[in-house]
């Protein structure tokens, strides 16, 4: 597994981790929903850095008054086609105003990255036996968009104004 | 009609080169078929029964003539020479090389085409009314709203996996042309008791498996907020939509699963987010839109029109082609022209890239250089000046397009069915032209009068059997070829899904089956009753006995 | 004794889509006549076994087994789905009839 972050590849810093015990040996877990309800109130009482995984039928809803505990987001594409994070992805930054890292993780391919970016996410887990270069060039593909997304790139509507000299 | 700016041939540009990626990686293994085949549908490139077969778009069933040359030049160019126009409102070709996609994408695009988001799990064709723009009980062209969608919905990044296919469809006025209740998302433009103008909102109609008619989930939508809501809508299905089987997948068994009323409010609660935002529609740049399918000028015609009105009266094949497929323009001294792609022993929705380039001609020089697609699978010339008419009447004759037989009996839509789709589980093409030849008789089906025939291979229901006055659905029975037959289906206004008369029917049976029941029907009638109007009034019983006791 | 179904393997040629099926030399051929016949279950995953090479080596996509009857010396399909595939399309779509009518036709 290989990390992309900023268009670059990074070390990944984060351990998913499965149980409670591998807490201990963990600086930066990213835990399920299920281990977040259980040890919730212990990890409330901490500042120590937290992840949190998301399974496709998991809504962020659930974890929508804790989102200020973690720091990254990894939502889950179990088969890529299962679409669900992307809308969760979109819900998270535009509803909740999460600002951390929202990562794919799952059955991630180039050829949806630049769906990715769009609703928000801003890393990706990669199989790594795939050249950086393939996904680079997947991000450059598509440049127009037409509808407004949650990387903050201007959808044609608002493009169109402006080359009309338009307020926006 | 719309017309491409600098944003739109760029969109489409690095989509075609996108592709062409995609194919080139396949080519050399580095895509599995599995990783491509997504990719490959979200282009409009299914893989059928005999060869590739790729459906372009044509939105909202709108063409200048130079994108209908464009057509014939793929046809004739890299596949067989002809084409088939869709109920959807497409053009499929069937025979296309993988390796040569990527180029006639491209030669698409010169013309201000695609085939984006024609297959997969996406949003499909926006479809609308094929007289929009012309017809006289329009209260806005539903193009606009039709174009509108559809650059919301291309390459929209959050709905390009959603549970199955989307689609959406559009009618400018309170008579339905556009089959919308039939839609997974239908918008009817309406005015408001202020007389303010926007859309009833119908979710979860469709066919297939399980046939639904939708409903109504929201009276009224303004005009601004129509691309927000449909998010909203969106939203919730791709969250909610079920995955784990793909016969319970579409929009609509989430709507009946949870009700209307349910389902409309957690539409309205995700819309509460979504409202008033970015989404937002401003008056301008609907006003934008507008503009292109603003009609230029009409010349300033007499209503009467001598040259046709002397041929009418002195040629009946003329007269009898006049009465079918030539309709009333809202413009004085113009008409629109029906293209029949329903010769007799001729299969459904066909055209020849021959009969393509014709088409395209007579638009140019007759119909201020447009032409319709109808989801019925013909073609319109909908700007004719009445002078005209018997001009263009002479050219479609010599090129075999003026049957006339718009709305009879002959006037069949068929899918492919299993002569060449992979989904099929029986033939629908020679079922139609075996029909088409029992009933060859003009003055028959003059007699018969309005009747809407429309044969499905498959439950998938391509053909839209549901909703045909007579509906024949192919089965498989153990390796055999059976048909089950509906009355009663209707896609207009007074949208209803048909009942079945009966066992299913062997393939060799099925004609003699359907004239049972057309004669049931003539001898039940009353006073200009259409068969649909007879079999309101009668019900089943009568078709049922006719044809039981018959065997 | 119920004979055992006979079954061949066929899959779309990748480049263009055509039908084609695994023939007794192991290329694949548009001719069912002379498909490899597998008799029982043991031949049938082998057959499918060089049909996923054939996958992988670019050659063929979507391969599956079906069944045969013996016809003759040869084989044929036992489904209208498969003699279809076989033969190609039933109907002349596309194709405009020779003689154009200048008028519609129309019987007396």
């Amino acid at each position: 597994m290989a990390l992309i972050k900023n268009g670059e590849l990074v070390d990944d810093i984060w351990v998913t981790i499965a149980s409670a015990f591998e807490l201990a040996g963990a600086s930066r877990p990213i835990v399920s929903l299920e281990l977040w309800r259980a040890e919730r109130g212990r990890f409330r009482n901490t500042n120590a850095p937290l992840g949190i995984r998301l399974a496709s039928d998991q809504s962020p809803a659930l974890i929508a008054n804790d989102l200020d505990r973690f720091e990254v987001l990894a939502l889950e594409f179990p088969k890529f086609t299962d679409g669900r994070a992307y809308s969760h992805a979109r819900q998270l930054r535009e509803r909740h105003g999460f600002c951390g890292e929202i990562r794919a993780v799952g059955n991630v391919l180039r050829d949806q990255l630049s769906f990715m970016v769009r609703c928000g996410f801003d890393a990706f887990e990669i199989a790594s036996d795939r050249p950086l270069e393939a996904w680079r060039d997947a991000l450059g593909e598509i440049g127009v968009w037409y509808q407004p997304g949650a990387d903050g790139q201007t959808p044609a509507m608002v493009s169109r104004r402006t080359a009309r000299g338009q307020p926006c | 009609m719309y017309r491409y700016d600098e944003f739109d041939h760029a969109l489409v540009s690095q989509r075609v080169e996108q592709f062409r990626g995609q194919v080139a990686r396949r080519l050399r293994g580095e895509l599995t078929e599995d990783e491509f085949k997504p990719l490959r549908l979200m282009n409009g490139l299914y893989l059928q029964l005999h060869a590739y077969m790729l459906r372009i778009a044509i939105p909202y069933g709108t063409l200048s003539s130079r994108q209908m040359r464009m057509l014939a030049h793929l046809a004739r160019t890299y596949d067989r020479d002809y084409g088939h126009f869709t109920t959807r409102q497409n053009l499929q070709l069937n025979w296309p090389k993988l390796a040569d996609v990527p180029d006639m994408l491209a030669d698409l695009a010169t013309v201000e085409m695609h085939a984006i988001q024609t297959s997969g799990n996406v949003i499909r064709n926006v479809t609308a009314d094929h007289l929009a723009g012309v017809a006289a009980d329009e209260i806005e062209d539903p193009r606009i709203y039709a174009e509108i969608i559809r650059q919301w919905s291309t390459l929209h990044p959050e709905f390009s996996f959603l549970p199955r296919k989307f689609k959406i469809a559009v009618t400018g006025a309170a008579r339905d042309r556009a089959a919308i209740k039939v839609h997974d998302i239908g918008l009817q433009i309406k005015r408001d008791e202020a007389g303010e103008v926007g859309f009833a909102v119908v979710v979860g109609g469709g066919q297939g498996r399980t046939p639904m008619i939708g409903p109504t989930i929201r009276e009224f939508l303004p005009k601004k907020d129509l691309l927000s809501y449909l998010e909203a809508t969106l939203r919730v299905y791709n969250l909610l939509g079920r995955r784990d089987n793909l016969y319970k997948a579409r929009i609509k068994i989430l709507v009946h699963s949870l009700g209307a009323a349910k389902f409309a409010a957690m539409v309205e609660e995700e819309w509460r987010h979504l409202r008033d935002g970015p989404l937002e529609l401003p008056a301008d740049e609907i006003a934008r839109i507008e503009a292109y399918f603003a009609p230029s000028p009409y010349a300033r015609l007499d209503e009467s029109a001598p040259e046709l009105e002397a041929l009418r009266a002195g040629n009946a094949d003329f007269a009898m082609w006049c009465e079918r497929n030539l309709d009333s323009h809202k413009q004085p001294g113009y008409g629109i022209v029906h293209v029949s792609l329903k010769p007799e022993g001729g299969a459904p929705g066909d055209a020849t890239s021959a009969q393509m380039d014709i088409v395209a001609d007579l638009a140019e020089r007759y119909s201020r250089d447009e032409i319709r697609v109808s989801h019925e699978q013909n073609l319109s010339l909908p700007d004719v000046r009445l002078d005209d008419v018997p001009a263009v009447w002479r050219a479609l004759a010599a090129a075999g397009l003026a049957t006339p037989n718009i709305g009879l009996i002959s006037d069949i839509i068929a899918c492919p069915g299993l002569d060449f789709c992979n989904l099929a589980n029986a033939r629908a093409i020679p079922v139609a032209q075996e029909l088409t030849e029992r009933f060859s008789d003009l003055r028959r089906q003059h007699d018969i009068g309005d009747i809407k025939i429309k044969i499905s291979g498959c439950i998938n229901a391509c053909g839209h059997h549901h909703v045909g006055h007579i509906g024949i659905l192919g089965v498989d029975k153990k390796g055999k070829e059976f048909y089950q037959i509906t009355l009663g289906g209707s896609a207009d206004e007074n949208a209803a899904l048909g009942d079945l008369v009966g066992p299913a029917v062997a393939y060799d049976d099925v004609t003699d089956a359907v004239e049972i029941l057309v004669e049931t029907y003539m001898a039940s009638r009353k006073d200009g009753e259409t068969f649909l109007g007879t079999y309101r009034r009668v019900g089943l019983t009568p078709f049922k006995e006719a044809l039981h006791g018959a065997h | 004794m119920t004979p055992q179904k006979l079954k061949i393997v066929t899959a779309n040629r990748l480049g263009d889509g055509a039908v084609v099926y695994l023939d007794a030399d192991g290329d694949w051929s548009a001719r069912l006549g002379n498909g490899w016949v597998a008799l029982d279950q043991d031949d049938e995953t082998a057959l499918l076994a060089r049909a996923a090479q054939a996958e992988a080596d670019l050659l063929i996509v979507g391969a599956y087994s079906m069944e045969v009857a013996r016809l003759g010396d040869g084989l044929a399909p036992t489904s209208q789905r498969e003699r279809i595939r076989s033969a190609g399309p039933t109907v002349a779509a596309g194709e405009v009839p020779a003689a154009l009518p200048a008028t519609p036709r129309r019987s007396a």
